[in-house]
């Protein structure tokens, strides 16, 4: 399935837009990180929470679970939200 | 030379002594989790650690704890090539054995329970969040270490971390808490003196003290400075050379002084205008072998401001006193680097200690 990266990370990926395999979030960012180490745990922290200021939304709807199921041909957008003065 | 880490929070950034080429950086934009970066090509290139500082996973049903910044960063023992250690914020220690590719967490303070406790108070109330900060190594000894907590206090460890007791005598705390629990200390800034590894300055929230090992009471040197300047701040540095001289930048916002012994005394010694917010932002500067390592918040300057006159003691120089803008060498050492304001302006000197008369 096709992944959309946010700009901050594209220096990991250097493409807008990436392929990766998997049946859940988690399995398809564990392969974003074999492919691009370093990548997850910008998104992911050590106690696996989705980091505060980074939304995964599948097919166009937000999902809060790692642990969300994926099939072939679901598409997966990250979006890194941005806050501040 | 490109900007790196542009966007970025640089936390802190540090040269190897020990080779003289490695660049470690604590860095993080606040949105996209907290890496640390490694050079060994004085920072032209980065690479980014592999495995950064993170805390264990929490066992099922607890909370656990994710490192949101690392903050410090300090080469360990010349006989441990490649070994660094790190504090971060929430509270934590790692220690990379590699040079700075891989983190490993210390349990005995990340997950003990009487630090856990002496970390979440109302202490921990740094706007940035709690720091771990100054991990001093003794140049003797590479199992013996330093560490400071804002706040839960200064810690020592003879065993290379496994046990840890608490330095905390003759420490102050905020009137009305308990100075027996480590919750209640709050350093800011602690050093040891590169010519007398027995000799600590430490800057707390609650005053200037000077530890002469293997004694462990502190004394509250900064009773001495003048008291319209107080003697609350954050940074703190020592010289290189001379372990009777430390500089200190109180928050005041306008003066950079020394705290001079053995006499106890703490004396203006220079006329370092610095930005208060900066100061307070506790930031630093590279570490360079032989030099001053500068605290680039209190190194900045600034004019008060259109209209608003220069304090007395800046207007007029007392008998004896240099120029601003000079760096005075020390009898027999190398001039130490000055620290120097937006334009180059030189804004701190040097001087030997005992010069001149105390005007304390």
């Amino acid at each position: 399935m096709q992944v959309l990266i946010p700009t901050p990370l594209r220096p990991y990926t250097g493409l807008r837009e990436v392929a990766a395999a998997g049946a859940t979030l988690a399995e398809v960012l564990a392969d974003l990180e074999r492919r691009y180490p370093g990548l997850r745990f910008r998104m992911i922290d050590e106690q696996e929470r989705m980091r505060a200021h980074m939304s995964f939304f599948v097919n166009g709807a937000q999902v809060f679970n790692l642990a969300h199921s994926l099939h072939a041909g679901d598409s997966v957008q990250i979006v890194q939200a941005l806050s501040g003065g | 030379m490109r900007p790196h880490f542009l966007g970025h929070i640089v936390h802190h950034l540090v040269l190897d002594a020990r080779d003289r080429r490695t660049l470690l950086a604590a860095a993080r934009t606040g949105h996209l989790g907290p890496p640390v970066f490694r050079s060994t090509g004085m920072g032209r290139s980065w690479q980014e650690a592999a495995r950064p500082p993170a805390f264990d996973k929490a066992k099922a049903g607890e909370a656990g704890r994710a490192v949101d910044h690392t903050f410090w960063l300090t080469p360990a023992h010349a006989n441990e090539p490649n070994v660094w250690y790190a504090g971060t914020s929430p509270q934590g220690l790692f220690r990379s054995e590699d040079g700075g590719i891989t983190w490993h967490p210390f349990s005995s303070i990340n997950d003990d329970p009487d630090f856990r406790r002496w970390m979440g108070t109302v202490q921990d109330g740094t706007p940035d969040g709690p720091k771990l900060h100054s991990i001093s190594v003794d140049p003797r000894d590479p199992a013996h270490l330093y560490i400071a907590m804002s706040g839960s206090g200064v810690h020592e460890t003879r065993d290379k971390g496994r046990t840890w007791a608490a330095l905390l005598g003759g420490l102050e705390v905020v009137e009305g808490f308990n100075v027996a629990d480590p919750a209640f200390h709050d350093p800011h800034c602690v050093r040891l003196c590169p010519s007398n590894p027995d000799r600590l300055y430490q800057q707390n929230h609650c005053g200037i003290y000077r530890l002469d090992r293997p004694g462990t009471t502190w004394v509250r040197i900064g009773q001495r400075m003048p008291k319209r300047v107080g003697d609350i701040g954050l940074p703190l540095v020592v010289h290189p050379r001379d372990a009777e001289t430390a500089w200190v930048f109180p928050m005041d916002g306008y003066h950079g002084l020394t705290a001079h012994q053995p006499g106890g005394c703490a004396r203006r010694l220079c006329h370092a205008r610095q930005r208060p917010a900066l100061a307070a932002a506790g930031r630093r500067l590279s570490r360079r072998p032989g030099v001053v390592d500068g605290e680039a918040p209190g190194a900045r300057g600034r004019h008060p401001g259109p209209g608003r006159p220069l304090p007395r003691h800046h207007q007029r120089r007392a008998v004896g006193e240099p120029e601003r803008g000079r760096t005075l060498a020390l009898p027999g050492a190398a001039p130490a680097r000055n620290l120097r304001g937006r334009g180059g302006r030189a804004v701190t000197q040097e001087l030997r200690q005992g010069t001149q008369p105390c005007r304390c």
